[in-house]
């Protein structure tokens, strides 16, 4: 008995030992074994020319193999003999497994080809083919022959299992049936480059001291200003500052003897490395808006490369080793917008869109072209063919000039895509839309507003003749409407069992836009008065969002949710976690995270039927943004939010709804979208950013792509990049559009790669590491705590310029010192720390405070960088100096101004550009003039406390102010809201705490914080 | 009794060696991209709670059966399962989220993990099974 149990055992122990070496040793005994024998010329090829595959996983090796087959009587020969390895048992078992497979492997009637990969029954086969080989040995084996033309997949299919592993161990076949390999319905789009899952090395990860201890004793010109209130703080703070300088005027002459030093050796640096003395120079930032930093290219790639609006890179210097990053101490990461609206887009139909074979990149300007016939990829080294169309240019309509093809002449191209690139016929456009209609909407007033907009914009809401379009409302209970073409009037359906929702009607719930028009009309125009005295107060969301998936799961398309209140009913029902006391807490930020899984699961299985979820909340209370966000982040749809919204209270949010609702509504839009981002071998993607579903390592599912949505990722470098000169990045991003066609648009990048510290500061983008660095903060203070993020981003700053004033040969101890390109990082940074998003100390609501990080993933970097270093202007002078001319129209362009309030005079008229507000500032003793001409105001005491417009005079200073006014609305994804505020007014509140370079109740001036930087980087 | 308690600890064990394995293999087909992101963490959630529950059982055992050295080796194990456990943030969809996992590289460290505890409970199953035959011929 006793015997028998042990034998069990043992052989049980057996077999797991076995199974497991078999699995995960397998790969890497392969590998050796490769390695060694020599029999394989294959071998010597594949290491010569894919090391980075092999090294990765060896599962793959065999495919290469097969792979590369075709390729081995190509010229490459191998060059040196490796050293001959002594075999120990398990690697001899490998060795001869690979003589077995090696008649396989050199007949040539083996083709291994690439077939789609939906077939389940794919995998089986091979793996059949496979067990096949081991046993009969068989070198004229023909399997099945898909035809590589047409199947088209998304990467090197590898293997299923390493024929190694089904030789040395049954029992891992059993347990690779049992993780029985699912192919997802989407995966087929897109090709990959081999996913290599990198290692996360945040950059500020680092346990930092908290910031605001051990602040150097102030100045007593300080001490004053602390004891003032926040608001008026700023003049004096900066009458403290020039204290401060004149206290120490031995400093100021040492450091411009300094300056006078370094400018003797910038003759031989690019601008960017300038040394800039961040305390002594008061006025760094400059009086233009910031522009991307050129990458510093030859002037031919430096053409072709990409705008910087739709691709930006932290470090327009790629680093080339990771040592050399983590020495920089910067992050490394993309900033995209690859869906922007462009002026002008070059669109290609051709039969063959023309990729490499291994790694699936698009052709691009960056690709070098061998001789006529063939062409090298750029990001995997890979010789391809160029094929017979590709020789043949539609727009000289010459042949044999592949260079000069559209394609290759420009980095951001749209292809449309053929059937291969499809896996159903392309969807229609539909929307459907989720009102809230209980006692708390119907009160805000919302549903006229969003009734009269889709009213106005019905025709042009984007899509074809199948454009389908349908309305739920709910409020305790789900309400549904029948729009079905031939009905004399909408019906309306209740159904009010919302735990387990039905569709009543399932087909005519949805209608076709251009048949039931008239219906809808009916519809929109009944529907804000239909529920005018409803007492019910609960808000059913849950069920409503589970009809709608229900609804919308056949085809996919667009849900737009209207909610005003916390859900309080059915599945999903959300708590008020709020507590209003600690709002303004230094301390601890609680709540930040989703209160439940239930609207993320949601967003899944929405985003897993290619349905996007967007969300607008107009609540006056707490509603649990950060529970309910979930719904859009992960289906990839957007969040608006307007606080505290009343149609006639609160005439700028409705106002504000109004706008964004016509530019949400008549946007561009793209369906059942993929994005994937590929990069030269040796960097990898390690995190993502921005609302989407990761699907697998390089691939994001969108289910819908709209012209605001920007994204960015974080990338590591994971071999070094010594072999090349330059790298690139191009994002594909697969998408159907709303007139049903299957398109692709393409970005590609190229930037250098450098090897000294210095070239990689020369480079830095600041904007772009900014909006990265607020993407990880957001991340942090989710994961960990606001605090910890607070921390992080200080120390971003502390460490970047202590990594910087190490390499300077200019050992200037007492300074701060920064290179150009980074002289504003420390401003930008504090900024960021002052934002809702991030900021203590100031009362925050809950709700304001996770919609700015909202904004912070998901905004593009121009929008973002607004938000977080507004621009100020002044206006009550603007002349034609500068001006720029578009379509006829003079903009001036006022030089910007820096963000204090010393720089607010109280005969001038200030103009503030915060991305989505702007406000006009107004001093005490404005000159009447200006109030007159521009505002139709005879004096300052006769302007109104709320003012959202300017009137249209027919005067010189009011035709350029409102010219510069529309020329800063236009192209922004969100229409601001103007706020003339008066000095005295209240809404002043909102103005100054923009003003971030000066001192608040709870927070830094730029100064002080730049002293609590240089104290840190001392220590 | 002993012999008993042994007995049952090397099922125990077998079962826990099973269920890493079964992470393993689940993990790194992710990582191969056969299988997508939902469907791998919705498989290994499921497991999550089997085996903390498996592996508390086997250490509360040697505590209540006076086998002090066993339960010290077990305990930082099974503390860090409870651990991992209960500080699932509330919106996540488990130990293992699909949205996350692609990020920071959470998977590595998952199939670090998942090695680790693989490693350890091969360790426990040979001492278990020593143990046991100790006891078998003691009694």
């Amino acid at each position: 008995m006793l015997c028998l149990l042990l034998r069990v055992l043992c052989t049980l122990v057996f077999h797991i030992l076995r199974c497991l070496l078999a699995i995960h040793m397998g790969k890497y005994l392969l590998h050796r074994a490769l390695q060694s024998s020599h029999s394989l010329k294959i071998i010597h090829f594949l290491v010569k020319t894919q090391p980075s595959t092999i090294r990765r996983s060896g599962d793959r090796v065999l495919w290469d193999i097969v792979l590369h087959h075709g390729q081995l009587r190509a010229p490459s020969q191998p060059k040196t003999t490796l050293p001959k390895i002594t075999l120990d048992p398990w690697l001899q078992q490998a060795a001869r497994l690979m003589q077995i497979l090696h008649p396989v492997l050199e007949s040539k009637t083996f083709s291994f080809s690439r077939p789609a990969q939906r077939h389940p029954r794919f995998h089986q086969g091979v793996f059949q083919q496979g067990h096949s080989l081991l046993q009969t040995r068989q070198p004229n084996l023909r399997p099945r022959r898909h035809s590589l033309q047409n199947a088209y997949c998304r990467k090197p299919l590898t293997a299923p299992l390493p024929p190694a592993v089904l030789l040395l161990c049954p029992t891992a076949l059993m347990l690779w049936k049992v993780g029985a390999i699912q192919v997802t319905r989407w995966t087929r789009f897109l090709s990959t480059s081999s996913p290599a899952p990198a290692l996360s090395v945040p950059q500020a990860a680092k346990p930092a001291k908290p910031f605001g201890y051990g602040y150097p004793i102030l100045q007593p010109g300080y001490q004053n200003v602390g004891l003032s209130s926040g608001v008026q703080t700023s003049n004096p703070a900066y009458s403290g500052f020039q204290q401060f300088a004149q206290q120490y005027p031995g400093m100021n002459q040492l450091s411009s003897s300094l300056s006078g030093l370094s400018l003797q050796h910038s003759s031989q640096q690019p601008e960017s490395l300038r040394p800039v003395n961040l305390t002594q120079d008061r006025n760094i930032l400059p009086v233009t808006p910031v522009l991307a930093p050129v990458p510093n290219l030859s002037s031919d790639l430096r053409k072709l490369n990409c705008n910087p609006d739709s691709f930006r890179c932290t470090l327009t210097n790629i680093p080339q080793t990771q040592a050399l990053l983590n020495k920089a101490k910067l992050p490394l990461g993309l900033l995209l917008h690859p869906f922007r609206d462009l002026t002008q887009l070059p669109v290609i139909t051709s039969s063959t869109i023309v990729r490499c074979r291994s790694c699936r990149t698009y052709i691009n300007p960056f690709v070098s072209f061998i001789d006529q016939r063939r062409w090298k990829c750029n990001l995997c080294y890979r010789v391809n063919d160029v094929p017979e169309e590709f020789m043949y240019n539609p727009l000289t309509r010459s042949y044999g000039e592949p260079h000069k093809r559209p394609e290759v002449q420009n980095s951001t191209v749209e292809f449309i895509a053929s059937s291969d690139y499809m896996l159903r016929p392309p969807q229609p456009a539909v929307y459907l839309f989720v009102l809230d209609v209980s006692h708390n909407a119907l009160e805000a007033g919302y549903l006229t507003i969003v009734c009269q907009s889709l009213l106005e914009n019905l025709d042009k809401l984007p899509g074809d003749s199948r454009t389908r379009i349908g309305f739920i409302t709910f409020d305790s209970t789900v309400h549904f409407y029948n729009l079905q073409e031939g009905l004399s009037q909408p019906q309306m359906l209740i159904v009010s069992d919302i735990d387990d929702i039905f569709l009543p009607t399932p087909d005519s719930l949805l209608v076709n836009l251009h048949e039931s028009k008239e219906l809808i009309k009916d519809l929109l125009n009944a529907l804000p008065n239909m529920f005018t005295y409803t007492r019910e107060t609960h808000s059913a969301l849950g069920p409503a969002l589970q009809a709608a998936f229900k609804l919308m799961s056949p085809t996919g398309g667009r849900v737009s949710v209207f909610q005003t209140q916390l859900p309080s009913l059915g599945a999903g029902l959300l708590q008020s976690r709020e507590d209003p006391n600690q709002r303004s807490s230094t301390k601890v930020v609680q709540h930040l995270g989703p209160a439940t899984d239930f609207y993320k699961k949601l967003a899944l299985d929405c985003s897993g039927q290619q349905t996007a979820v967007d969300l607008f909340l107009l609540s006056s209370q707490y509603s649990d943004l950060a529970s309910l966000a979930c719904m859009s982040k992960y289906s990839a749809g957007c969040i608006y939010y307007y606080p505290s919204f009343h149609h006639t209270h609160n005439p700028s949010q409705a106002e504000k709804l109004q706008k964004d609702l016509k530019r949400y509504l008549t946007r561009k839009i793209g369906f059942e979208a993929v994005m994937r981002i590929r990069c030269t071998k040796g960097l990898s993607i390690h995190t993502f950013h921005g609302n989407f579903f990761v699907r697998s390592t390089d691939l994001l599912s969108l289910a819908n792509i709209n012209p605001d949505a920007g994204f960015a990722v974080q990338m590591s470098i994971e071999e070094n990049l010594t072999d090349t000169s330059l790298v690139c990045f191009q994002t594909a991003l697969l998408y159907t559009s709303s007139k049903g066609e299957r398109r692709i648009r393409v970005h590609t990048l190229c930037l250098p790669v450098v090897s000294s510290l210095a070239d990689v500061y020369a480079g830095v983008d600041v904007q772009a590491a900014i909006c990265l660095l607020a993407n990880m903060a957001v991340d942090r203070s989710i994961s960990s705590s606001l605090s910890d993020a607070r921390d992080a981003l200080v120390n971003a700053v502390v460490d970047s310029l202590s990594a910087y004033s190490q390499t300077s040969s200019t050992s200037q101890q007492s300074a701060l010192i920064a290179p150009t390109s980074l002289k504003l990082f420390p401003l930008y940074v504090l900024a960021l720390l002052k934002q809702k998003a991030f900021r203590t100390g100031t009362s925050t609501r809950l709700d304001d405070r996770v919609f700015a990080m909202c904004q912070m993933k998901c905004q593009p970097l121009v929008h973002l960088m607004k938000i977080i270093h507004p621009n100020l202007y002044r206006i009550d002078k603007l002349t034609d100096e500068g001006a720029i001319h578009i379509n006829d129209r003079i903009v001036p362009q006022p030089p910007l101004q820096k963000l204090s309030a010393e720089k607010l005079t109280r005969e001038g008229a200030f103009l503030m550009d915060a991305g989505s507000i702007i406000y006009i500032w107004i001093g005490k003793s404005c000159e009447n003039n200006f109030l007159k001409d521009v505002l139709g105001y005879p004096n300052y005491a006769s302007l109104p406390q709320k003012l959202t417009h300017l009137p249209e005079l027919d005067t010189l200073s009011s035709e350029r102010t409102r010219s510069f006014l529309s020329w800063l609305r236009d192209n922004r994804p969100l229409c601001p809201v103007l706020h003339v505020v008066k000095d005295e007014s209240p809404a002043k509140t909102d103005f100054f705490q923009h003003l971030v370079e000066d001192r608040t109740e709870a927070a830094f001036s730029y100064y002080e914080f730049l002293l609590h930087v240089q104290q840190q980087i001392c220590k | 009794m002993e012999a008993v308690v042994f007995v049952f600890s090397l099922i125990d064990c077998c079962a826990l060696i099973f269920l890493s394995v079964y992470f393993i293999i689940t993990l790194s087909d992710l990582e191969c991209d056969y299988i997508n992101a939902r469907s791998c963490c919705s498989k290994l959630n499921k497991w999550v709670v089997p085996e903390l529950i498996g592996h508390t059982i086997v250490t509360v055992l040697m505590l209540i059966s006076l086998h002090w050295f066993i339960f010290l080796l077990n305990l930082p194990v099974a503390t860090w399962n409870i651990y991992r456990f209960i500080m699932v943030p509330s919106g996540n969809m488990g130990v293992f989220d699909p949205t996350e996992i692609h990020n920071r590289g959470q998977l590595k460290s998952h199939m670090k993990e998942a090695m680790i505890k693989l490693g350890f409970h091969l360790l426990c199953f040979f001492m278990y099974l020593y143990s046991m035959i100790l006891a078998l011929i003691n009694d």
